[in-house]
């Protein structure tokens, strides 16, 4: 199946256009099940070239597959050109799949929406800009998806338009992501301009020779690394670009599961990944910068989430809190732990993102955790899956998310010390806390929707949050219950809040059937990459390290001799009890109420940072703009108005020897002629 | 050379030339001090010809057929031109009688 990779993006993009002629048409259900279809023929061919590669050496798994020639300009040649090797697969493999889930899910999610057969068709092209930017074989390409993704965010995130903040929030995902493109276009001009090609192959080569047998310097390499990290940054929101992730909630649910948790917001990883000869190739300091930023924005969104009420702001910010983690072991030379945990963060995320949207859905729309609890009475289901996605985020063993968080701190204790080691075990506190804090506030306690059923508990909760203002009114950007509003505008069925006389019902079958895979992926996926415990059976042990060892050769950390390592089995130890104080912590404060729940207001906020920025933004950062305003008005604009002028000023004065008399013209030649022969004769002597 | 009827004069090359720039710079004048544009038009195909006189006189002198046949492309398109261009005129001359070419100045810049 290797020859034909290509139709990896192609199914999707088939999809995108028959939805696209014949959306209307097609209607709802169907154009859902045509865009799932696609995407799981993608799938299918995904484990198709996977396993071809997996018949091949591990030296050879690596293949290009050149579709047309796409930018031929002289030295530029730029190739529509497809790369499969283990990092590619991995990453088609997983967004196939997870996509086929969540478009299944959406199926029953959007039902009734009015624009049903349009958020498949943005869906499909979401996926196709997503194997592109995974599969390209250069940067370009790469490129291409990169804001093909985006442009979808946008789209999807603006999905119900007509309610202001949502458009909002989608255009302050797509100018926060133009600021890391501006680094990515950089840092392909400067790779360009030092080798000539924008080809992946030739610029890890390039920088794995170094200078001296012609390839790329350190301080190249180091510049190409930082600028590609800027880029990464603004994808895959860290600080400082992190803020449009947690109002990018403002899309459909899916959206949030399919796009901002568990695919595209992966893609700065994948990139630095791909870039880890380059990013080896660089100054050290560049890949400590990468973990200090990693492990702060791990930090910093962990603090946010615990004191958000929004069931999916609460995922939002553990989100960006999880990609920290992941650059964290980027930036410590732990790529295949980096790719590992976005695997695994993929699986228990997207279910847990599924799982809110069931319950959203069950709750006609309520997002307001403060209005939920006791729900596990009544939507058995999506509440044991959540379970499921629970644990594998809080760090308990066996689940997938305790193994690659794992991986992640023991290397980063082994190359980056205690400090930021130390960083790391207090976001796995935190992450267990507020996720264990959500857990119960939804599924356990007492029923708080209806009429606020149980006083004491309303009053409990309200001790922290009822002194905040009104999100709504608070900033503009604020999505608080964006999603819920919006629905209500657009869809005019039964939709009467949670206040009401209803009872929670569980989600179709079509919606139980991914939260049921993915809990089921979320358990078991920490196998693809088990370490080499006494426990664990020799051949099972490392099995994506090993995969994955032909493309993260140059970049990858060896710890096999370091002190850490052989203190592994202690670490873990160590990872457990964290993750078990966390969850004791929340237990203690939410289910048995043994003391006020500490969710200060700053906290909730955000620390402010929004309103910082719009404040520097509207002051200082405005002036900034009024005077390069004023300077492209009078100076840059005066040079292109003062040439033009110049011109015209020529002209009128020229006009005026075109008189429109035709003797006058035919004097003009006369003189013309005379002069010519004057010349000939005297000037040159002719006759 | 046999006896003529212009006595001892026998014509030779230069008095084709001299003819040709003759009727050259009466062409020429005509063109630029008459207004009427029917006698502009003929002058126009006066300094023409003038040239095709001298490109026979000089293709004859030098037993050379390539000014011959420059001659016979010059009256081609002189006869494609005449065409258009009286049909211009007449056009307008009956749109507006007894025009000038000074009066038609529309494309005065």
């Amino acid at each position: 199946m290797l020859d034909v990779i290509w139709l990896i993006p192609a199914f999707p993009l088939l999809g995108f256009v028959v939805i696209l002629l014949f959306g209307r048409r097609l209607g709802e259900p169907a154009s859902g099940f045509v865009a799932s279809g696609m995407v799981l023929a993608s799938f299918i061919v995904s484990v198709g070239v996977y396993f071809d590669l997996l018949s091949m050496d591990a030296e050879a798994r690596s293949s290009i597959h050149t579709v047309f020639s796409w930018v031929p300009v002289d030295s530029l040649q730029v190739d529509m050109a497809f790369l499969a090797d283990p990092l590619s697969i991995t990453m088609c493999l997983f967004v196939t799949g997870i996509g086929f889930l969540i478009h299944l899910f959406a199926i029953g999610y959007m039902h009734g929406d009015p624009k049903f057969s349009k958020f498949f068709l943005y869906l499909n092209l979401f996926i196709l800009s997503m194997t592109l930017l995974v599969l390209g074989e250069n940067l370009l390409v790469t490129f291409l998806g990169w804001e093909g993704v985006g442009t979808c965010s946008y789209l999807l995130i603006s999905f119900w338009h007509t309610k202001d903040a949502n458009a909002t929030a989608g255009k302050k995902a797509f100018v926060t992501n133009r600021i890391g493109d501006w680094g990515f276009m950089l840092a392909m001009f400067l790779g360009f301009q030092a080798i000539g090609s924008v080809s992946y192959e030739s610029l890890n080569l390039a920088a794995e020779a170094g200078t001296a047998q012609g390839g790329i310097g350190q301080s190249t390499a180091t510049g190409i690394a930082l600028l590609l990290f800027v880029g990464a940054v603004g994808k895959s929101a860290q600080l400082p670009l992190y803020v449009w992730l947690p109002d990018a909630m403002a899309g459909p649910t899916p959206v949030s599961a399919l796009i901002h948790a568990a695919t595209m917001v992966t893609a700065g990883v994948f990139l630095m990944t791909r870039m880890n000869p380059m990013l080896a190739a660089a100054a050290p300091e560049v890949s400590v910068l990468i973990a200090w930023v990693g492990a702060l924005t791990a930090l910093f969104a962990a603090t946010i989430a615990v004191a958000q009420t929004d069931i999916k702001k609460v995922l939002a910010y553990s989100t960006v809190s999880q990609l920290g983690y992941m650059f964290l072991a980027v930036g410590s030379g732990a790529f295949v732990a980096a790719i590992f945990h976005m695997v695994t963060h993929a699986f228990f995320k997207a279910l847990m993102f599924l799982g809110s949207g069931s319950v959203i859905h069950g709750m006609h729309d309520e997002q307001d955790m403060r209005k939920m609890g006791a729900l596990r009475r009544f939507m058995p289901v999506t509440a044991a899956t959540f379970i499921v996605g629970w644990l594998a985020i809080a760090g308990v063993p066996p689940f997938a998310g305790f193994w690659s968080k794992d991986e992640i701190l023991l290397f980063t204790l082994a190359e980056r010390g205690p400090v930021l080691y130390a960083i790391g075990l207090i976001t796995a506190v935190l992450t267990a806390f507020y996720m264990t804090r959500q857990v119960i506030m939804v599924f356990f306690g007492d029923a708080r929707w209806g009429s606020f059923a149980n006083e004491a508990e309303a009053a409990h909760l309200d001790a922290a949050t009822g002194t905040r203002t009104d999100p709504e009114a608070d900033t503009e950007t604020d999505t608080d219950g964006a999603e819920a509003a919006a629905r209500d505008d657009q869809v005019p069925v039964v939709t009467h809040g949670a206040h009401g006389e209803f009872k929670p019902h569980e989600s179709s079958p079509i919606m139980l059937f991914p939260l049921v895979v993915l809990a089921g992926l979320a358990f078991v996926g920490g196998v693809i990459q088990l370490p080499s415990f006494g426990i664990v059976p020799e051949g099972w042990r490392h099995q994506l390290e090993r995969w994955l060892e032909p493309v993260v050769e140059a970049g990858e950390a060896r710890i096999t001799d370091s002190g850490a390592y052989d203190s592994k089995g202690l670490l873990a130890v160590l990872a457990i009890v964290c993750a078990m104080i966390g969850i004791a912590a929340a237990v203690a404060i939410y289910a048995r109420k043994m003391a006020e729940p500490i969710e200060p207001e700053i906290l909730a906020d955000g620390w402010g940072y929004d309103r910082a920025i719009s404040a520097f933004m509207g002051g200082p950062g405005r002036r900034a703009f009024d005077a390069v305003a004023w300077f492209d008005k009078h100076v840059v604009d005066g040079a292109v108005n003062g040439a033009a002028r110049l011109v015209g000023g020529a002209g009128a004065e020229i006009r005026r020897g075109q008189t429109g008399n035709v003797r006058n013209y035919a004097a003009i030649v006369g003189i013309g002629v005379v002069a010519l022969l004057t010349w000939f004769v005297i000037g040159r002597g002719i006759l | 050379m046999s006896a003529s009827i212009l006595g001892a004069v026998v014509p030779t090359t230069t008095y084709y030339l001299i003819l040709g720039a003759v009727l050259f710079g009466i062409g020429a004048t005509g063109l630029m001090v008459r207004r009427n544009p029917l006698i502009m038009f003929m002058c126009v195909e006066l300094m023409l010809n003038a040239v095709n006189l001298t490109f026979v006189a000089l293709a004859v002198r030098f037993g050379n057929i390539d000014g011959q046949t420059a001659v016979f492309f010059v009256m081609v398109v002189a006869a494609a031109e005449v065409v258009v261009g009286l049909g211009i005129i007449i056009s307008i001359l009956k749109r507006r009688p007894g025009v000038t070419a000074d009066d038609l100045a529309e494309l005065k810049g």
